[in-house]
C-alpha cells in the first residue's frame, strides 16, 4: 500500500454540489489491477495487486479489502467506484468473444476482410493482413439498400430476414452484428431487422451500426459494430458480475466505468456498448495529466507514458486531451499503422510505440542499433532480472548507464543483475559492433529516446502541431529515466513528474467527468446547406449525449446538476480528405449559417495551415456533441519557481548524454524531498516505482503538491 | 563502430524523421485524391552535390529513384553558381521528374550559416495540369498540359509572379494546383527548419561526413544483400493486354557483383496514347521490386539506388521520349515489378510470389446528365480497386489488394456521398486466385451504375484480361478479369465508353496466380477455402 499524501491533501476534485465520503478507482491492467482510494479530505491512498485474469473481478475485491483494512475506511463509506479495464480489449486481441455473425446489405459481405485495399508495409512481399473478426462464413447478406440522403432504394426483405433469423438460431450464434450501408444517416432497417430477430430470439445479443457508430464509412463502421457485438455477452456478464460482489462486501454504491473519449458512463451504458470500454486505461493517464495540467495552468502539454512495453504520447490543449473520432486496435505489425482493427467511436488521440523498459535491442543489416519494438515483457524480463532472459533491454542499458541501481530498483521481488545486463548487451550489441558494453549501451538508449523523440515530433505534425513551447508531463514506471533526455531532444524548457505517477491511470478515473460524445455523419455543403437538416443532427446527438450523462448524474449530481454541451463540426474543402473541427456557437442555424459557418472554417484553416484558399466548396462531414457534467476547476498549484538547494551523500557514476562522459550524481530519496527543495543536476531521484534523472544541465524544484519540475539551466528559471 | 559512428547513427534517425514530417505535412493540405489515398508524393533530403540522403516512405513506388535522380537536373539547369539562400526551384518535367506531367516537384536549397549544405525536395500529384484532362487521349505530351521546365518559383526570397500567372492560367484549378505548389515549398521548409535546429544541436556544419556515413553502411549492406542472387544474366517476358494492342514486356537483368542491370529490348513499341513510360519511372518499379524482395530493410537513398540501372532501345513503350504521350504510364508501368520479379525468380525460388493482377481497375469517370434537355453539372468520379496479389512461396496472395501500387480505396459511401453514382457491390470474387500449394489472391466483383438522371462517361483502361496472372512453379494461373453490363451485354476493356443511365457496369478484377504445385495443397488449408466460400467447387 503506498500514500500519497503531497499536496494532493485538500485537493478533492469535486463535482458542483456533492460531498463525497470516499471515492475508488479501480483500473485492471495487463499485469496488475491498480487500486485507489480518495478519503473526504482527499487524501489518496493506492496499491498494486496482480490481475486475476480469468475473473478480473476477484483481484478488484482483493484490492478494496486490502486498501479498506489498510486504511481503515469502511467500505459502506464508498460512495462511488470507477472503473477502467483492458478486458474488452484483450478479448479482442485474443478473440476471445462471442460466437458471432454480421448481418450487412447484399453486395458488402466483404467490406471487413477488403479493408482498404492496401497493405499496411510497403516494404514485405510476406506481408500477413489482419484477419478479420468475423469469418466470412458468419458473414451474411440482406436485401436492402438506402442511398447516401438515407431515402430507401431497395425495401427490406422481410421474408429473408426472417428465413435469416431462422438460420442464425439454428447455427446457435450469441451475438449479433448488424451494418448496412448508409445506415449513420437511416438506421430504419438495421432497427427493423433487429426486432425481427428479437422475436425469435430473444436471448441473443445484437448490436446496430446505427447506434454503436453512426458514422460514414463502412470499413470502420462495420468493424465497430463487429467488435461491439463480438465483446458484449462477455462485458455484460462480467460488469453485472461485479457490481453484484462489490454489493456482496459492502460496497453498495454506484459504480460506473471509464470510457475511451476519457468520461464515465454507467453499468448499463457500458454492458450494451463495451466497445466504448477499449483504450479506457491509457484514457486514465491522459485524464491524469490533463488534470495536472489545469492545476498548472499550462494550456500546452505534451503527456508521455512509458512502461514495459511501450510509451504512449498525447497532446493536452486547454487541459483537455485531443480526441480522435476513429482509432485502431490491435496492432499485429510492429505498431504500423493499418496492421490493426479501426474502430470509430470518440476517443483520446495517443500515439503509441514500442518503446519501453523491456524492449529489446539488436543491431540490424546496416550495422545500425534498432530498438524494439520487440519486448521481452515481463517473464523473462530485462537480461538483469536474471530469469532467463538473454536480450538486451532498455532497462538493461539504463542500468549499465547508472541511471538504475540494484539497491534502489523499485520492484521488491527482483534482484537486477548488472553483470548480466553487461553480458546481454555485449553480446547483442556491443560484439556486432566492436564496442564495449558502456558504449553499446549509450547507443541504445540514445536509439531508443530519438525513437520517442521523433514518434512525438510527427505526432504533433499529424495534429497540425509545433511542440515548441509546450510543457512534458511525465509518467509510467520508465518515463521518467528518460523525460529529462526528451525534452533536451525536443526542445522543451520544462518537464513536471507528478507524484503517485506509477498509477497515474486510476487517480486519472477520479478526476474523470459524467461526459458522452455522440457523433453522427451527415454531409452538406456550404453551397447547398442543410440548415434544417444539420439542426436536426445536432439536436438529436445532444439529447442522446445527455441522456447518457443523466444516467450518471441522476444518482449522483442529484437536481443541482449542471451540464456544459459542446458542439462541434468537422469540415474541408471539397475533395480533401483529411477535416478539422470548427467549434459551433449555441443556437440553431438559420438560412445565413452558411456563411457563418465558411467564415470559421477559414479561419480554422488559416490556423492550421497558414493559408486558406477563396471560393472552394466546403464540405461538413460529421457532427459532435459532447454533454459533460461541470467540475469545479482544480486549484490551482502555487508554483516553487526558486528553491532553496539541496544536497545529498549519496554518490553515483551516471552517463550523461549531454555531456558525452560519466558524471557524479547525488541520489535522492523522493520521499525525502520538500517542496521548495531545489536539486541540482545531475541527480537521480529515487522512488519505489521509478527514477527521475537529471543531466548535469538539469534542475528540479519540488513543488506543493510534491510533482518535481525540471527546467534546463540557460533556458529560464530556475 | 565508434562514438561518432553511434552520433551519426542517431542523425541519421533524425533525417528520416524530418523527412517524414516533411511528407506529412504534404499529405494534409494537398487537394489531389491519389495524393491523399494513394500516397503519390515524396519528400527527401540531399547533400549539395545532389545525393539524396534520406526518403520518406510513402505509398507508391513511383518516386522511388525518381525523386533520387532529379536533383541533379535541378543542379545542371539552375547552375551551381545562381543557387541562392530563399531559393525554390519548380518542374513538372515527365523525364526530369516522374514520369508525368501531373507530379510537380519542388526543390528548396538550404543554407547553413551563410554556406549551401544540401537541399530539401518534394513531389505531389496535382488536381489538373491542363491540357485535356488526366487520361490516356493525347497524342503527344503537348496535348497533356502545360510544362514547367526547371525554373526558379522564388528567387532570393522573391516570389515569381510571372511563373505563378502563367501556371494559373494554364490549369482548371487553379487555386487548388497553386495552393498545392506553395504546400510544396512550405513542407521543404519545415524540412530545412528541423534540419537547421539540428545542425545546431549536434555542431554540424555541413551534411558531408553524414552524407558519406550513409552511403557507406547502405553500399555495403545492398551489395551484401544482393549477393543472394548468383551473378549471371535473368530473362523473362510477360504479355498483357495493353490499351490499343497487345504487349510484350521483355527483360533481361544482368547481376554484376555491384549491381543489378535491367534492359527492355525485345519490348513492344510505344502506343499512340498516353499510356507510355519514360524510362526513369520503369526504372522505378524495377528498383521497388528489387529492393522488396531483396532488401525490404534498407532505407532509400543515393546508396541503395545507385546499383539498380536500366536501359532500353528507343521506341519500346518502356522507354517514351519527348514528346510521346505519357499521362496514365501507371497503367503499363506498374506491370515492371512482376516482370522483373519474374526474372530473378529463378534464383530465388523461395522468394520471389507469382505473378498478381498488377495494374489498378480504377473506375475515372465523369458523371453527365443523360437528358439534354435538364443540363445538369457534370461530376468527377474516382475510384481506385485492387484484383489479387500473386500467392508467395510461403502464404497465399492477397486478396483485393494492391502490389505494386500503394493505392487505398475510398470508402463506398463517401463516393456515393459526392456523386450520381450507386455501387451495388463490392464483393470477393470466389474462385478467383490461381490454384496452387499457395492459393493466389482472389479479385473482386464490383457493380456499379449512375443514377439521379446522370450517364457515365470514362476511359475503360482494364488490364489482365485477355492476360491473366501467371502460376510459379506449378501453381495455376489467376482468373483473367471480365467487363460487362448488368443486361449480359459485353463492354470493352479499353477506350472512352458510355455506361447509359438505366444500365449497370460490371467489373470482374482478376485475381493472383498460385505457386506451387495445387495437389500439395494443405488439407485444412483447402476445407477452409471451401468453408469460406474463397473456393467454390
Amino acid at each position: 500500500m503506498t500514500a500519497i499524501p503531497a499536496g494532493r491533501r485538500g485537493a478533492a476534485h469535486r463535482a458542483r454540489g456533492t460531498a463525497h465520503r470516499a471515492r475508488i478507482g479501480a483500473d485492471v491492467g495487463g499485469t496488475f489491477t491498480d487500486i485507489v482510494v480518495q478519503t473526504v479530505d482527499g487524501t489518496l491512498h493506492s496499491t498494486k495487486v496482480l490481475t486475476t485474469y480469468d475473473a478480473p473481478e476477484q483481484g478488484i475485491l482483493a484490492g478494496i479489502e486490502q486498501l479498506g483494512r489498510s486504511t481503515g475506511i469502511d467500505l459502506r463509506d464508498v460512495d462511488q467506484i470507477i472503473h477502467g479495464t483492458t478486458l474488452a480489449t484483450n478479448a479482442l486481441i485474443e478473440r476471445r468473444g462471442a460466437k458471432t455473425a454480421l448481418v450487412t446489405t447484399a453486395g458488402f459481405r466483404d467490406v471487413i476482410e477488403t479493408r482498404t485495399e492496401s497493405r499496411f508495409e510497403q516494404y514485405d512481399l510476406n506481408i500477413v493482413l489482419p484477419e478479420p473478426l468475423i469469418e466470412r462464413k458468419d458473414r451474411y447478406v440482406i436485401t436492402e439498400r438506402l442511398n447516401a440522403r438515407g431515402e430507401v432504394l431497395v425495401d427490406f426483405d422481410e421474408s429473408g430476414a426472417r428465413s435469416l433469423i431462422e438460420h442464425l438460431g439454428a447455427q446457435g450464434y450469441e451475438s449479433v452484428a448488424v451494418g448496412f450501408l448508409h445506415s449513420y444517416r437511416n438506421g430504419v432497417h438495421e432497427r427493423r431487422f433487429r426486432s425481427l430477430l428479437k422475436e425469435v430470439l430473444s436471448d441473443v445479443s445484437v448490436s446496430i451500426s446505427s447506434e454503436v457508430s453512426p458514422q460514414m464509412r463502412e470499413y470502420e463502421r462495420f468493424n465497430t459494430v463487429c467488435a461491439n457485438a463480438y465483446v458484449q455477452p462477455l462485458m455484460a456478464s462480467y460488469l453485472l458480475r461485479l457490481r453484484d460482489q462489490l454489493g456482496a462486501i459492502g460496497v453498495g454504491c454506484p459504480l460506473y466505468l471509464i470510457h475511451s473519449g476519457g468520461g464515465l458512463m454507467s453499468v448499463d451504458s457500458a454492458a450494451e456498448f463495451p466497445v466504448r470500454l477499449i483504450e479506457s486505461g491509457p484514457a486514465g493517464g491522459a485524464i491524469f495529466a490533463a488534470d495536472l495540467a489545469a492545476r498548472y495552468g499550462r494550456d500546452r502539454v505534451l503527456s508521455y507514458d512509458m512502461g514495459g512495453t511501450t510509451a504512449k504520447i498525447s497532446l493536452i490543449e486547454d487541459f483537455t486531451p485531443r480526441t480522435a473520432k476513429v482509432f485502431e486496435v490491435d496492432r499485429r505489425s510492429r505498431f504500423k499503422k493499418g496492421s490493426g482493427m479501426p474502430i470509430s467511436i470518440p476517443v483520446i488521440e495517443m500515439i503509441e510505440i514500442g518503446a519501453g523498459g523491456g524492449s529489446i535491442a539488436r543491431v540490424d543489416s546496416l550495422g545500425q542499433i534498432r530498438v524494439g519494438p520487440h519486448s521481452s515483457g515481463s517473464e523473462p524480463g530485462p537480461a538483469a532480472y536474471a530469469r532467463g532472459g538473454s536480450d538486451p533491454t532498455v532497462t538493461d542499458a539504463n542500468l549499465a548507464l547508472g541511471r538504475l541501481h540494484p539497491d534502489t530498483f523499485g520492484a521488491a521481488d527482483i534482484d537486477l543483475k548488472p553483470t548480466l545486463a553487461h553480458q546481454a548487451i555485449s553480446d547483442a550489441v556491443g560484439g556486432p559492433l566492436g564496442l564495449d558494453a558502456d558504449t553499446a549501451a549509450i547507443g541504445i538508449s540514445e536509439v531508443v529516446d530519438e525513437n520517442m523523440t521523433n514518434a512525438a515530433r510527427v505526432h504533433a505534425v499529424e495534429g497540425g502541431r509545433d511542440l515548441a513551447g509546450f510543457t512534458m508531463i511525465a509518467f509510467g514506471g520508465a518515463a521518467p529515466l528518460h523525460a529529462s533526455r526528451l525534452i533536451d531532444k525536443l526542445g522543451l524548457d520544462e518537464l513536471i513528474v507528478p507524484s503517485g505517477a506509477g498509477v497515474g491511470s486510476a487517480i486519472g478515473f477520479l478526476r474523470a467527468p459524467f461526459a458522452y460524445e455522440a457523433i453522427r455523419s451527415f454531409y452538406t455543403t456550404t453551397d447547398d446547406f442543410d440548415y434544417v437538416g444539420a439542426n436536426e443532427v445536432l439536436a438529436e446527438l445532444t439529447a442522446e449525449a445527455e441522456s447518457f450523462v443523466r444516467i450518471g448524474t441522476a444518482t449522483d449530481l442529484s437536481d443541482e446538476s449542471e451540464t456544459i454541451v459542446e458542439r462541434q463540426v468537422s469540415m474541408r474543402y471539397a475533395g480533401q480528405g483529411w477535416e478539422i473541427p470548427v467549434r459551433l456557437d449555441d443556437g440553431e442555424f438559420d438560412e445565413f449559417a452558411a456563411d457563418l459557418l465558411a467564415g470559421k472554417f477559414t479561419k480554422a484553416y488559416l490556423e492550421f495551415f497558414g493559408r486558406a484558399i477563396e471560393d472552394l466548396t466546403i464540405e461538413a462531414v460529421s457532427w459532435a456533441v459532447r454533454v459533460s457534467s461541470r467540475q469545479e476547476p482544480p486549484p490551482l498549484v502555487e508554483t516553487i519557481p526558486q528553491g532553496s538547494p539541496v544536497t545529498s551523500e549519496t554518490l553515483r557514476e551516471m552517463y550523461d548524454p549531454a555531456l558525452d562522459t560519466r558524471v557524479t550524481a547525488g541520489v535522492f530519496e523522493r520521499a525525502q524531498l520538500n517542496p521548495g527543495d531545489l536539486v541540482i543536476g545531475p541527480a537521480l531521484i529515487v522512488e519505489t516505482q521509478t527514477t527521475t534523472v537529471l543531466g548535469s544541465h538539469h534542475r528540479c524544484v519540488v513543488q506543493p503538491d510534491e510533482s518535481l519540475r525540471i527546467s534546463r539551466a540557460g533556458r529560464g528559471s530556475p | 563502430m565508434s562514438t561518432s559512428d553511434l552520433r551519426n547513427q542517431v542523425m541519421w534517425n533524425r533525417l528520416i524523421s524530418v523527412v517524414e514530417e516533411q511528407a506529412l505535412t504534404l499529405v494534409r493540405t494537398a487537394f489531389s485524391t491519389s495524393v491523399r489515398e494513394a500516397g503519390d508524393l515524396s519528400a527527401g533530403v540531399f547533400d549539395k552535390k545532389g545525393r539524396m540522403i534520406a526518403q520518406a516512405v510513402t505509398g507508391t513506388p513511383g518516386h522511388v529513384n525518381t525523386m533520387a535522380a532529379a536533383l541533379s537536373h535541378f543542379i545542371n539547369d539552375i547552375g551551381p553558381e545562381r543557387i541562392f539562400e530563399g531559393d525554390v526551384y519548380i518542374t513538372n518535367d515527365p523525364w526530369k521528374g516522374t514520369g508525368h506531367l501531373h507530379d510537380i516537384t519542388v526543390a528548396t536549397p538550404v543554407f547553413y550559416n551563410n554556406s549551401h549544405v544540401g537541399f530539401f525536395a518534394s513531389t505531389a500529384h496535382v488536381v489538373d495540369i491542363g491540357g485535356r484532362g488526366y487520361g490516356p487521349e493525347a497524342r503527344e505530351v503537348y496535348e497533356e498540359g502545360i510544362r514547367i521546365p526547371i525554373l526558379k518559383w522564388v528567387e532570393r526570397g522573391n516570389l515569381n509572379r510571372d511563373l505563378v500567372t502563367v501556371v494559373a492560367q494554364n490549369v482548371r484549378e487553379s487555386d487548388q494546383v497553386v495552393g498545392d505548389i506553395f504546400g510544396l515549398a512550405a513542407c521543404n521548409e519545415t524540412g530545412r527548419r528541423r534540419l537547421c535546429a539540428m545542425f545546431d544541436e549536434f555542431g554540424l556544419s555541413d551534411l558531408e561526413g553524414l552524407a558519406e556515413f550513409v552511403f557507406d553502411r547502405t553500399r555495403a549492406a545492398t551489395i551484401a544483400a544482393l549477393r543472394s542472387v548468383p551473378e549471371g544474366v535473368y530473362t523473362n517476358q510477360m504479355t498483357v493486354d495493353g490499351y490499343d494492342h497487345t504487349l510484350t514486356l521483355c527483360v533481361s537483368v544482368t547481376v554484376t557483383a555491384d549491381g543489378m542491370h535491367a534492359d527492355f529490348t525485345g519490348t513492344s513499341p510505344l502506343s499512340k496514347f498516353g499510356v507510355n513510360v519514360p524510362l526513369t519511372y520503369a526504372q522505378a518499379y524495377f528498383t521497388y521490386g528489387m529492393l522488396v524482395a531483396l532488401a525490404p530493410e534498407l532505407p532509400n537513398n543515393f546508396a541503395s539506388l545507385e546499383p539498380f540501372t536500366v536501359s532500353a532501345p528507343p521506341g519500346v513503350i518502356l522507354n517514351a521520349q519527348h514528346p510521346d504521350p505519357v499521362a496514365v504510364r501507371h497503367v503499363i508501368g506498374h506491370f515492371v515489378t512482376d516482370l522483373c520479379l519474374g526474372a530473378i525468380a529463378a534464383a530465388l525460388p523461395d522468394r520471389i510470389p507469382a505473378e498478381g493482377s498488377g495494374a489498378l481497375w480504377n473506375f475515372q469517370a465523369s458523371a453527365r446528365s443523360a437528358d439534354v434537355d435538364d443540363p445538369k453539372p457534370p461530376v468527377e468520379l474516382l475510384m481506385f480497386n485492387s484484383g489479387g496479389t500473386g500467392a508467395r512461396p510461403g502464404l497465399d496472395g492477397l486478396t483485393v489488394t494492391a502490389f505494386p501500387s500503394g493505392v487505398r480505396t475510398m470508402s463506398v459511401e463517401a463516393t456515393e456521398q459526392v456523386g450520381p453514382i450507386i455501387i451495388w457491390r463490392k464483393e470477393i470474387r470466389n474462385d478467383s486466385g490461381g490454384a496452387g500449394r499457395q492459393r493466389g489472391g482472389l479479385g473482386q466483383i464490383i457493380e456499379v451504375g449512375p443514377t439521379d438522371g446522370y450517364l457515365f462517361e470514362f476511359s475503360a483502361m482494364f488490364d489482365r484480361v485477355a492476360n491473366p496472372a501467371r502460376g510459379r512453379h506449378g501453381g495455376s494461373d489467376g482468373a483473367g478479369g471480365a467487363v460487362y453490363l448488368d443486361d449480359g451485354s459485353p463492354f470493352p476493356t479499353k477506350g472512352k465508353e458510355t455506361v447509359p443511365a438505366d444500365r449497370r457496369l460490371i467489373l470482374e478484377l482478376p485475381g493472383g496466380g498460385g505457386f506451387g504445385d495445387p495437389a500439395e495443397r494443405d488439407p485444412a488449408a483447402i476445407a477452409n477455402d471451401l468453408l469460406q466460400e474463397y473456393v467454390t467447387s
